[in-house]
């Protein structure tokens, strides 16, 4: 069962805050989805391998070579806010 | 007929031969989406000016008597979260309402080469997380069938715009049955191709061991047309298939005789609608008669498919949107004590709830201590549903089941209940689980609309899919049909 302060933290990890009101309803229906989930422990997995990914697939790698990429200017057109070329965010280091 | 109403190939011959040209047909369809739009509500973003733009273009190299491309000069809907470069890509997000990519997305750049005419971007669940379209942060799409009710989703605009005639085809993105599922719904034909069989650069991801990009068309022959188009490796997606191209129209042959066709039994339990569960059976009937085996067989994982996509998709999910941040593109919330809160405050008011809560089910699930009993359990029950499939097909050519358990359902009908929502897509997540290609194609009719079969084969067997889905449909109707409007 998960808590109300299990949510918090959750919600903590995931950089998301919520409402009493949205707790409350978050409490709820993670319960009633991890309840459906729990399903699977029916299952016995002891001897099976993972898919990870479901291509027999490898490491793709390419040349290290200088190619065209982003201009500045371009990377830049969607920031909410920019200065002096840069994304600007709140101070993060005290002074 | 109106233009609007016709097929890709139907619209190229007349292209070809002078009937008609790409600036009168755009200009129908987009006459025919000032008509509509506002009762089934498509698209999140028109592109009247670019798209005309593109008509005439294509129209110059006619009068020039250059030759024409298939897919040139036919108007088409992009679902809203593939890239398009300088036009908004929402992924009917808030957080995303005035994201303008700086580059295109490679789907976009392929149909760009070959002569594509772009209505617009449609509307969508919020990040594709949803069944029904009602997820949109840009109101629902209804189902043009019965505007009361759901389009499906997540796709649901672009199924309901090729459906309308708002567009005359169109592509979407599947990650749990967004392509098939809507196509279902709304009476068109959805491809989900194997995974990795068209590149995905330049979608917005969500789940990315599951996602797929897929067409939607109103019949078989335009739907391995669009194939054709969109099919193949790309080096800037490191999981594209480096496989060698098809002509898809081949397969379009109408012959099924020595077939054989696995109906597995799990996909016709109680849960799926009585109307769903004899359309289907008349349809397997059908193919019967056309010299194809039939015979029931059994699935049994097929009931673990569904937590263990809702294990797997939203792990996926809150990895991938951990980058909405309001630093870099997207909605920025103002008056926030510091970074951090700047961080929770934007993507708490950027992100719908059902966004919401998958990020917290997923970061739930692989937080501290939790990882071995949720995401490894969930892979490890994966690798038994992959199996499964691969042993049936030693046996069988292709699996046929409903596409979705019913009929499509009423506005509003599931949205105070997540998992009700979800239980719409326990035909169409196997499938993806596998990483295994399906299609979908209209086999019925009921007050509240279509019926969806689905057609399900081994890895890269799209053209045994497009063999069965074509002889399907050269024995019945239903792909002549249009909703009324």
């Amino acid at each position: 069962m998960i808590s109300k302060k299990d949510v918090e933290h959750v919600a903590l990890l995931a950089r998301l805050e919520f409402n009493e009101e949205e707790k409350e309803m978050f409490t709820e229906q993670l319960n009633n989805i991890l309840d459906h989930i729990s399903m699977l422990n029916k299952v016995e997995t002891d001897n099976i391998a993972p898919t990870y990914h479901v291509l027999p697939q490898k490491n793709v790698w390419r040349e290290d070579v200088v190619k065209p990429s982003l201009s500045r200017e371009d990377a830049l057109a969607n920031a909410p806010e920019q200065e002096n070329g840069c994304f600007k965010v709140l101070k993060v280091i005290e002074s | 007929m109106s233009l609007y109403n016709l097929t890709i190939h139907e619209l190229h011959d007349k292209l070809v031969k002078k009937e008609i040209s790409s600036v009168e047909l755009t200009k129908d369809v987009l006459a025919r989406v000032k008509q509509v739009e506002e009762k089934v509500h498509s698209y999140v973003t028109l592109t009247e000016d670019l798209a005309l733009e593109q008509a005439a273009a294509v129209d110059k190299k006619i009068a020039a008597g250059e030759e024409l491309g298939v897919l040139e000069g036919i108007p088409v809907a992009i679902k809203d979260n593939m890239c398009t470069k300088n036009i908004t890509t929402t992924c009917s997000s808030k957080i995303l309402a005035n994201f303008k990519p700086p580059y295109n997305s490679t789907i976009v750049e392929k149909l760009h080469d070959k002569g594509m005419v772009m209505i617009g971007k449609t509307n969508m669940d919020e990040f594709a997380m949803g069944s029904s379209c009602e997820t949109s942060y840009f109101g629902t799409t209804r189902n043009p069938w019965n505007l009361n009710n759901v389009p499906g989703g997540s796709s649901g605009g672009s199924a309901a715009s090729v459906a309308c005639g708002e567009a005359i085809y169109s592509l979407g993105s599947d990650t749990g049955g967004s392509i098939r599922q809507p196509a279902a719904f709304c009476g068109v034909v959805g491809l989900k191709p194997t995974y990795g069989r068209v590149s995905r650069y330049g979608l917005v991801a969500f789940a990315s061991s599951l996602d797929q990009i897929g067409p939607f068309t109103k019949d078989v022959r335009d739907n391995a047309l669009v194939m054709n188009a969109i099919a193949g490796y790309d080096k800037r997606d490191s999981t594209s298939l480096n496989v060698a191209q098809e002509d898809y129209t081949k397969s379009l042959v109408n012959d099924v005789k020595g077939l054989k066709i696995g109906i597995p039994k799990e996909y016709f339990v109680e849960g799926i609608q009585l109307e769903v569960r004899e359309s289907i059976n008349k349809g397997i009937k059908l193919l019967e008669s056309l010299g194809a085996h039939c015979e029931e067989v059994s699935l049994p994982h097929t009931e673990y498919a569904l937590p263990v996509y809702y294990i797997i998709a939203p792990c996926e999910a809150s990895s991938n949107l951990a980058r909405y941040d309001g630093v870099r593109y997207g909605f920025s919330a103002e008056e926030a004590a510091d970074l951090i809160d700047s961080y929770k405050k934007s993507r708490s008011q950027g992100f719908g709830a059902e966004v919401k809560r998958r990020i917290m089910i997923g970061t739930y699930a692989l937080s501290s201590g939790y990882y071995d009993a949720y995401y490894l359990k969930a892979q490890k029950v994966r690798t038994l549903i992959k199996n499964e499939f691969e042993q049936a097909f030693q046996k069988y050519d292709v699996l046929i089941t409903p596409t979705a358990p019913t009929a499509p359902f009423g506005l509003g009908a599931k949205t105070g209940d997540p998992l009700s929502m979800y239980m719409s897509d326990i035909c169409t997540i196997p499938v993806n689980i596998a990483g295994i290609p399906a299609i979908s194609l209209p086999c019925g009719h009921t007050a509240e609309g279509p019926i969806g079969m689905q057609i399900i084969g081994k890895s890269l067997s799209e053209s045994t899919l497009f063999k069965v889905a074509y002889t399907f449909e050269q024995n019945t109707d239903f792909h002549k049909q249009r909703p009324s409007l």
